[in-house]
C-alpha cells in the first residue's frame, strides 16, 4: 500500500531509463512505469456497473477492496477483442480527484518489465494512428517495437471531468 | 501529579466535555435561573474541572476556577440571584478557561474574578463545624492508578487534629479477584469542633468526592451544612435533582482512532464470516454449518456493540449551537432564539463531528441573512425575537436534520439572476423551485461581499454542500418567502456497516438496505410485461409507483414469471423495485465507489459478498426520487 504514485508520468528529469511494464492493448504495445504498479492478476469475476461508462465498466475484488475496473482502449480509441486466456488485470495506484485510488486496468497480455529511456521519447506522429495525441506521452522503443507510453493523468482527468466519450449513453430510464 | 502524554490527552478530551457542559448549562440557566439541576450541574463542572485540572498540572486553571467557583458557590446556597449579568459573567469565564486550558494568559481571570466578587453579596455566614463530626473517606476504585495518594489527605486530616483514624477493610475483595491497582479501602476519622468546612475542603482538594460527613455522632448538633467549596456530602437533594454520577468508573473514555479500527477490524470479521457461511452451506456438513451460525451470530452481536459505542446523540454537538446563538445575537443585535427538537437522535460518531461545523455555516447564514431586525419583524406582524429550529429525527434508514428559520426566507428570483449572472445556469433554463435554491450551494455562487465577519469563517455553503455528500447524505432546500427557510440535511445513519436485502437482477446482485425496506410483494401478472400501463402498484390501497430494475440497470435477457417487488421507503415517499429473486439478508459492509463511479447517483456504496464478488448497494433516497419524479412526469 505504500509508495503511492502521484503521477503516471515519467518524471522529466529521471536519468536515463527508467523500468516499465510493457503489455498489449487493441494489438499495440504499451507501457507504463512499474512505480504504480503493485500487483498483476488473473481475469477475476467482474460485477457490471449498470450505466457505468464503457471505459469504467465494472468492479473487482482486490485483496478485500473494491477496485473499478478501467478500459483504457475506449479513450485510446482501440478495438476490443473479448478476452482470452492471456488477458490480465494490471492493478495500479493513482491520484483521482485528489484522492488516491487503486484501479485495475485491463492488459490483453502483459510482456516484461523493462528498461526504457525517457530521454528517447518521440513525440507522437501526425498521421498513421487514431490514438488522440492529449492521452499519449510518447513512444519509446523496446526490442525494435514501439511502444507507446499513455498519459494516465490525462486519460483519468479527462474521464472525471466528463470529456473524452467516456460518459454513458444517455436512455430514458438512466438516473442522473 | 501526572505527567505523561496519555493522561495529558485524557485531561485534554475530560476538559473539553466539561467545558462544553459547562456552557450548554450556563445558557440553560438563562432561561430557566432557579432551575436547581441546572446550578447544581454547572457547579459540579466547574468543580471536577478544577479538581482534575490540578491533578493533570494546570495551576493556574485549577486556581482560577477555585475562585470562580466560590463564587458561584453563593448562587447555590441562594445568597446570589442567578441574572443576565452573572451568566455573561459566567460565560466569559468559560471562555477564559478555554484559553487557559490552550496555553494563554491567566491576567484577565483577575478582572473577572473582580466582577464575579462584586456580583456576589456576602454569603450566609453559616455556623459551620461548630460541634466534633464523624466522617468517612471513601476514595474512588481509580484514585490510585489517576495518581492519588490517599496518604497524603490522611496526614491532612492528622494535622487539622482529626483523632480515631481506622481503616474500614468491608469492601475488600476476596483475594483472587484483588486488583492490587485498585482502592477498596476506605476510612473513617473523627474531627474535632471548630473545623470549618472549607478547612476540610483543603485537605481533601482534588478527593472531595471522597468526603462524607456522617450523622454527627454528637447529640444534639445540627447537620453540617452543604456549603462552600463543594465538600458536599450526597444529600437526598442532590439525589432527586438528577441521576448518581456512577461511582466506581463506569464510564471510559477511549480514542476514536481505536474505535475506527475496531470498525475496521469488525468489517472484515464480517466479511470473513460471509465466506464461511457460504463455504458451510456448499459443504452441507450439518456441524460445520453449526459452527459457521454461531460465528454468524457472535459477529452480528460484536457488530450491533461496536457500532452502538460509535453511535453519539445530536446533544453532544448542541451545546455548540447554543453558544453560537448566543453571540450571534449578541454581535448582530438581533433577539434569537434556539429551538431544538430531538437531540437524543443517535449518529456515527464521525457523521456528527463532520456536521458541526455545516450546521454551524447554515445557522450562521440564517442568523445573518435570514431572520430580520426585531423592528422590521413587528413591522410584519411576526414575534420580535427570530426562532433557528434544529429538528433531528429518524427516517428510515437516515436521519433528516432541519435547519428551520423565520426569516424572510430566500429570494427566488435573486438566486436566479445570480445563478446566470454566475453562469451556474443558462439565462433559458427553467428549474423546479428545490432545484433553484439548490444554487447557493454551488462554489462560484457567492460572493466576497457577502462574506461578513459571521458568515465568513472558512467555511462556505459549497463546502457544506461537499461535506454533506462526502457522508453519502444529500440536502433540500424549501423556502417561502417572508416566512423563512429550511435546509434538509439526510443522512445514513452509520458509513460502516448496515443490514442489507440481497436481491437478484438477471443474475446479477444488488444489495438493498435492509431499514429502508418495508415489505416485500409478488409483482402482479398483469403488471409483469414492462408496457405503457402506468407503472403504479395498489399496496394497501395506496398507489406506490414502482421502477423495473432490469430496465433501469439495462439488463439482459427476460424476466420470469414471479418478480418480486421490494417497496422501499425514504422519509414520507416509497416506491416499489422490481427484482427476479430474493436471495436473502446478510451483513453489508459498506465500501465507498472509487470517483470513476462517483457519477452513478444509483448505487450508494459497494460490498463484498461471500462468495469474493462484489455487489452493488442501492441508493434508496435516490432511487425514491426517481419514481416519484417520473410518477409526477406521467400523472401531467
Amino acid at each position: 500500500m505504500t509508495g503511492l504514485s502521484s503521477s503516471a508520468r515519467p518524471t522529466a528529469d529521471a536519468a536515463g531509463g527508467r523500468d516499465m511494464v510493457t503489455f498489449r492493448l487493441g494489438g499495440e504495445l504499451l507501457a507504463l512505469p512499474t512505480g504504480i504498479l503493485r500487483e498483476i492478476l488473473e481475469p477475476v469475476r467482474t460485477t457490471r456497473v449498470p450505466n457505468a461508462p464503457d471505459f469504467a465498466p465494472g468492479l473487482i475484488n482486490v485483496r478485500g477492496a473494491v477496485v473499478p475496473l478501467a478500459d483504457l482502449r475506449v479513450p485510446l480509441r482501440m478495438p476490443r477483442p473479448p478476452a482470452d486466456e492471456h488477458t490480465r488485470i494490471m492493478v495500479v495506484e493513482l491520484v483521482l480527484n485528489e484522492i488516491p485510488s487503486v484501479v485495475g486496468i485491463l492488459a490483453e497480455r502483459v510482456h516484461e518489465v523493462t528498461s526504457i529511456d525517457d530521454a528517447a521519447l518521440e513525440d507522437l506522429p501526425g498521421v498513421g494512428t487514431t490514438w488522440p495525441p492529449q492521452f499519449v506521452i510518447g513512444i519509446g522503443r523496446w526490442q525494435d517495437s514501439f511502444v507507446m507510453l499513455p498519459d494516465l493523468d490525462a486519460i483519468f482527468s479527462a474521464h472525471l471531468a466528463g470529456e473524452s466519450g467516456a460518459q454513458p449513453t444517455s436512455g430514458k430510464d438512466c438516473l442522473p | 501529579m501526572i505527567d505523561d502524554p496519555e493522561g495529558q490527552a485524557l485531561f485534554e478530551a475530560e476538559a473539553r466535555q466539561l467545558t462544553e457542559s459547562l456552557e450548554a448549562g450556563l445558557l440553560a440557566l438563562r432561561s430557566a435561573t432557579g432551575d436547581r439541576a441546572l446550578i447544581d450541574g454547572v457547579f459540579r463542572d466547574l468543580h471536577t474541572l478544577k479538581g482534575t485540572g490540578g491533578m493533570f498540572g494546570h495551576a493556574a486553571l485549577a486556581a482560577f476556577l477555585h475562585d470562580f467557583e466560590t463564587a458561584f458557590e453563593a448562587v447555590r446556597d441562594g445568597s446570589l440571584e442567578v441574572s443576565g449579568p452573572l451568566i455573561e459573567l459566567s460565560l466569559k469565564a468559560h471562555d477564559h478557561v478555554l484559553s487557559l486550558l490552550a496555553g494563554g494568559s491567566p491576567e484577565p481571570g483577575e478582572q473577572l474574578l473582580a466582577d464575579l466578587g462584586a456580583l456576589r453579596r456576602a454569603g450566609t455566614a453559616a455556623a459551620e463545624g461548630a460541634a466534633p463530626r464523624r466522617i468517612r473517606i471513601r476514595f474512588a476504585p481509580d484514585t490510585l492508578s489517576l495518581g492519588g495518594v490517599p496518604g497524603i489527605v490522611l496526614d491532612g486530616l492528622r494535622e487539622l487534629g482529626a483523632t480515631a483514624i481506622r481503616p474500614l477493610i468491608g469492601d475488600l475483595p476476596p483475594p483472587a479477584a484483588l486488583d492490587p491497582a485498585e482502592l477498596h479501602i476506605a476510612w473513617e476519622a473523627e474531627l474535632p469542633a471548630g473545623i470549618g468546612d472549607a478547612e476540610l475542603a483543603e485537605v481533601f482538594l482534588f478527593h472531595e468526592e471522597a468526603l462524607e460527613i456522617l450523622a454527627d455522632p454528637a447529640p444534639g448538633a445540627a447537620q453540617p451544612p452543604a456549603e462552600e467549596t463543594g465538600a458536599a456530602p450526597p444529600s437526598a437533594a442532590e439525589a432527586a435533582a438528577g441521576p448518581p454520577r456512577p461511582r466506581d468508573g463506569a464510564m471510559m473514555r477511549v480514542s476514536a482512532e481505536r474505535l475506527d479500527e475496531m470498525m475496521d477490524r469488525v468489517g472484515e470479521l464480517v466479511i470473513a464470516e460471509a465466506r464461511l457461511a457460504d463455504l458451510a452451506a456448499r459443504s452441507g456438513d450439518p456441524q460445520l454449518v453449526a459452527v459457521a451460525e454461531e460465528i454468524q451470530r457472535l459477529a452480528t452481536g460484536m457488530r450491533d456493540t461496536t457500532m452502538s459505542i460509535r453511535m453519539t446523540p445530536i446533544a453532544s454537538i448542541i451545546g455548540r449551537f447554543r453558544r453560537l446563538v448566543h453571540d450571534l445575537s449578541q454581535a448582530l443585535g438581533k433577539e434569537i432564539e434556539l429551538r431544538v427538537e430531538g437531540e437524543e437522535t443517535e449518529l456515527d460518531k464521525t457523521v456528527i463531528e463532520m456536521l458541526a461545523d455545516p450546521i454551524m455555516h447554515l445557522m450562521r447564514n440564517a442568523a445573518d441573512h435570514g431572520l430580520e431586525s426585531a423592528e422590521e419583524r413587528r413591522a410584519m406582524g411576526k414575534p420580535g425575537t427570530g426562532t433557528i429550529t434544529v429538528r433531528a429525527q429518524y427516517s428510515g434508514a437516515e436521519v433528516l436534520i432541519s435547519l428551520i428559520d423565520d426569516g424572510r426566507g430566500l429570494d427566488a428570483a435573486r438566486i436566479r439572476a445570480r445563478g446566470i449572472e454566475r453562469g451556474l445556469i443558462g439565462p433559458e433554463e427553467e428549474l423546479a423551485q428545490g432545484d433553484l435554491l439548490k444554487l447557493i450551494l454551488e462554489p462560484g455562487f457567492s460572493t466576497a461581499a457577502q462574506v461578513t465577519e459571521l458568515s465568513g469563517r472558512g467555511v462556505g455553503m459549497d463546502v457544506v454542500k461537499r461535506t454533506i455528500e462526502q457522508l453519502r447524505g444529500s440536502i433540500e432546500i424549501s423556502s417561502e418567502p417572508g416566512h423563512g427557510a429550511a435546509i434538509h440535511l439526510r443522512l445514513p445513519l452509520t458509513l460502516a456497516i448496515i443490514d442489507g436485502l440481497l436481491v437478484e437482477v438477471a443474475g446479477e446482485r444488488y444489495t438493498i438496505p435492509l431499514a429502508a425496506v418495508e415489505h416485500i410483494i409478488e409483482l402482479p401478472a398483469e403488471k409483469a410485461e414492462a408496457g405503457a400501463a402506468p407503472q403504479l402498484l395498489n399496496i394497501r390501497g395506496k398507489l406506490v409507483p414502482f421502477l423495473r430494475l432490469r430496465q433501469l440497470f439495462r439488463s439482459d435477457g427476460a424476466a420470469g414469471p414471479h418478480q418480486k417487488v421490494v417497496v422501499v421507503m425514504s422519509g414520507e415517499l416509497r416506491v416499489g423495485l422490481t427484482v427476479d429473486q430474493i436471495i436473502g439478508s446478510s451483513q453489508t459492509v459498506i465500501k465507498q465507489l472509487s470517483p470513476l463511479h462517483a457519477t452513478q447517483k444509483t448505487f450508494s456504496g459497494a460490498t463484498i459478498l461471500g462468495d469474493g464478488t462484489v455487489a452493488l448497494i442501492l441508493d434508496v433516497p435516490q432511487l425514491v426520487a426517481f419514481g416519484q419524479a417520473r410518477e409526477e412526469r406521467e400523472a401531467a
